[in-house]
């Protein structure tokens, strides 16, 4: 219909302003834009002056009646801020654009330009753009005057333990929590006898950071709180919170003898398995049958039980003769073989065993194993006792040596490195103790060359002291495991963007 | 010559007072000052007439009239009639018009040669201007509004018109019309022009809020500067002259 009509196009024409007179396009208060902004001021009544609170020490800004924003000088976040603090005034006019004017970054004067739009007169819509001055006063917030006051002050602490005697899983946990930035809120990290504390300043990153504990590793934990004050007028309590987290004693590669009750529930698994991985489930590997089970956390702390041996108990043996007796399986991942084995231990080539082994796969004549001697070992273990009339296997082979060629590659760098958490380490126990530790980190990082399952989840960083210049000119008979530089290569541009930090601090 | 009065503090000039070539009808108000304004400078060329319509004193929006005749709503009472027909000169046709939109002066606009009307008006009472006033009746609209009454103001010399007004509804009306005119406002930006102002061709009267601005164009629009009534009225008498012989 509108297509057909003869529409006559209408243009506007000019009026007078009616105050001075200069020609206008016709508007409803038909006075040109000077003329109405002498006469009427729409930012009359907005307030142009505020005074807003500043921490120093975090650089935060007090939006009362309690939070404390983060913002840097010039950013959004701090234009929305003070945007914010003028609600009420701008309720009246309607907000179209805010930006900051610049002012001496040690003045202590912020300044936002503000463009409001308000009706006036008979329906005419009229914009203006005014400054608003913000004067920052420096205030310490609540949590800067609890640190200055004493820096040492907790309000919650997590206390980790794991009662063996060795301390593979917290390097381990150490690198897991760097991966996940899970201890980024703590306080204090300090290193104690069989564990680790951490400190936290809220009840909260405690709470989250052992929710995480829970889901890398089987733990049980318990909380408790200590009243510190209490203020009877509006009755607050101040507490201290601690947790205690416990982490299972069952470890990777142990040999474990499992109480009759738990066996059953796994469906007869034998009674000998050996842990093959531990996160928050810990599978267990019969090594004669090759079946493989699950324990969940709460189903082991329901009947815990403790390794029959530990790594520390592993012995070298030298392999003679292997003869393969059953396919190759496919147990969760990794696979393995059955074999009939002729071993001795190589502190005594006397006595031979034909045991039954599963790293029938990558044992020749000619290698090195490791395995736990239960021929010669002297086990005091109570669930041992219940299962009468069972008969020990002289040996269990659990992984293959390769310390022959490490031997060659003795005092050589390698070509990655890890990062480690700014704990606080107790210097008093003397010289043999850091030599353990020493040696135990060192048998930590030929674990994880050993087991790339294990690297999968940590962050490896490039080495810049390395040659591998070096690494090539030696012939290697066999294939060492090592971490290959694909597995590095992502974690490249991190160590560059590192190193470009570097060269700015110089 | 325009001046600035104001009606017991009102400014709408044009609500309370009508303006033609032959005489002027002023409403009945609380201080007599609006009057002897209109008095002081209409007194010796023009009669000067009280009254109200209706019993009311919004006179210069219910009657619409030229130097020919006047006409009065069905409202108007019979003593407010007689009074007007013994008041006026002769030659001027006092009638009164049955019409469904009674509020003439909204809705009428006109000098003494053209008029402008609402266009909802009816069709006896579009016969009855020509006849009484002895216009050419034209149905329009100004600026997209009906009540062509209330948005301009028009006199033998030039118009005014609402502000918004496009160029091309200027050119429209001006050539109907035939006299020049400009979009502008009065009292200070109000756009009901005819309501804040009357005027004829020698005379114009504003309320006291008209800015400088305003008040030029007025006077440049309507050609008051030269204007002498004496030339005006004698060009009348002439014709007063004739109809007697």
């Amino acid at each position: 219909m509108a297509a057909n009509m003869f529409v006559v196009p209408q243009t506007r024409g000019t009026v007078l302003c009616c105050k001075c007179g200069i020609p206008m396009a016709p508007n409803p208060a038909n006075m040109c834009v000077t003329c109405l902004r002498l006469e009427v001021d729409i930012t009359e009544g907005l307030r142009k002056h505020v005074i807003i609170m500043y921490c120093p020490e975090c650089e935060s800004y007090l939006q009362p009646p309690r939070t404390w924003i983060k913002a840097q000088l010039e950013s959004k976040e701090l234009l929305t801020f003070c945007v914010k603090r003028l609600e009420n005034d701008l309720k009246k006019v309607r907000l179209v654009n805010a930006e900051f004017i610049w002012t001496e970054p040690h003045s202590k004067r912020i300044k936002v330009k503000l463009k409001v739009q308000k009706e006036v007169l008979n329906g005419a819509i009229l914009e203006q753009s005014y400054v608003v001055e913000y004067v920052q006063q420096d205030h310490m917030c609540e949590s800067c005057t609890r640190f200055q006051a004493n820096p040492d002050q907790w309000v919650a602490a997590v206390q980790l333990r794991q009662r063996v005697a060795h301390r593979r899983t917290f390097f381990y946990l150490e690198q897991l929590i760097l991966k996940h930035d899970a201890a980024v809120h703590a306080i204090k990290i300090k290193q104690m006898d069989q564990g680790i504390d951490f400190f936290f300043g809220n009840r909260s990153h405690a709470v989250k950071f052992v929710e995480f504990l829970g889901k890398v590793a089987p733990t049980k934990s318990r909380h408790d709180k200590q009243l510190v004050s209490h203020d009877p007028k509006n009755n607050n309590y101040n507490y201290k919170y601690t947790f205690s987290v416990e982490i299972s004693p069952i470890c990777r590669e142990d040999l474990i003898c499992l109480p009759p009750k738990v066996a059953a529930s796994l469906g007869n698994l034998g009674p000998l398995v050996i842990c093959t991985k531990v996160t928050n489930n810990i599978a267990l590997l019969d090594p004669f049958t090759l079946r493989q089970c699950f324990l969940d956390t709460d189903q082991y702390w329901r009947h815990s039980f403790k390794s029959l041996l530990g790594s520390r108990q592993l012995v070298e043996y030298d392999v003679f003769d292997v003869e393969v007796v059953s396919p190759e399986y496919n147990v969760g991942g990794s696979k393995y073989v059955l074999a009939d084995i002729e071993v001795a231990r190589i502190t005594d080539y006397g006595k031979l065993f034909y045991i039954r082994t599963h790293l029938g796969h990558i044992l020749k004549p000619g290698d090195r194993a490791l395995g736990y001697d239960l021929y010669g070992a002297n086990s005091n273990d109570m669930e041992l006792d219940k299962y009468k009339g069972l008969v020990l296997p002289e040996a269990i082979l659990i992984k293959k040596s390769y310390e022959e060629k490490r031997q060659k590659k003795r005092g050589k760098p390698r070509s990655w490195k890890l990062k480690s958490l700014d704990m606080e380490v107790d210097d008093t126990k003397g010289r043999a103790y850091e030599e353990k530790m020493n040696s135990e980190y060192e048998g930590f990082l030929r674990d994880l060359e050993e087991n790339p399952e294990l690297r999968f989840n940590l962050s490896l960083y490039r080495n810049r002291d390395y040659q591998p210049s070096e690494m090539a000119s030696v012939s290697e008979g066999d294939d060492m495991p090592s971490v290959p530089l694909e597995e590095l290569l992502a974690d490249l541009e991190l160590s560059e963007q590192e190193d470009g930090e570097d060269s700015m601090r110089e | 010559m325009a001046t600035r009065l104001m009606f017991e503090n009102s400014c709408e000039v044009g609500v309370f007072s009508k303006l033609t070539n032959a005489y002027c009808l002023v409403a009945i108000g609380g201080s007599e000052s609006f009057y002897s304004t209109f008095e002081a400078e209409l007194a010796d060329v023009i009669p000067v007439v009280k009254t109200s319509i209706a019993g009311t004193r919004i006179i210069g929006r219910l009657c619409a009239g030229n130097k020919n005749g006047l006409l009065l709503p069905h409202t108007t009472t019979d003593q407010e009639l007689q009074h007007l027909r013994n008041s006026l000169p002769d030659q001027v046709v006092v009638q009164r018009v049955d019409e469904r939109l009674s509020a003439l002066g909204n809705c009428i606009a006109c000098n003494d040669h053209v008029a402008l009307t609402h266009t909802d008006l009816d069709r006896e009472t579009e016969e009855l201007i020509a006849d009484v006033l002895g216009v050419e009746v034209f149905r329009q609209t100004i600026a997209g509004n009906i009540l062509v009454g209330s948005y301009c103001a028009i006199s033998n010399r030039g118009g005014l018109v609402h502000p918004h007004t496009s160029i091309e509804d200027l050119d429209e009306l001006s050539t109907l019309l035939q006299v020049p005119l400009v979009a502008g406002t009065i009292n200070r930006g109000s756009e009901v022009i005819a309501a804040g102002m009357v005027v004829n061709d020698w005379t114009a009267f504003c309320g006291a809020d008209t800015t400088a601005t305003e008040l030029s164009v007025i006077e440049s629009v309507f050609k008051l500067r030269e204007a002498q009534p004496t030339a005006i009225v004698d060009e009348m008498r002439k014709s007063l002259i004739d109809s007697y012989v």
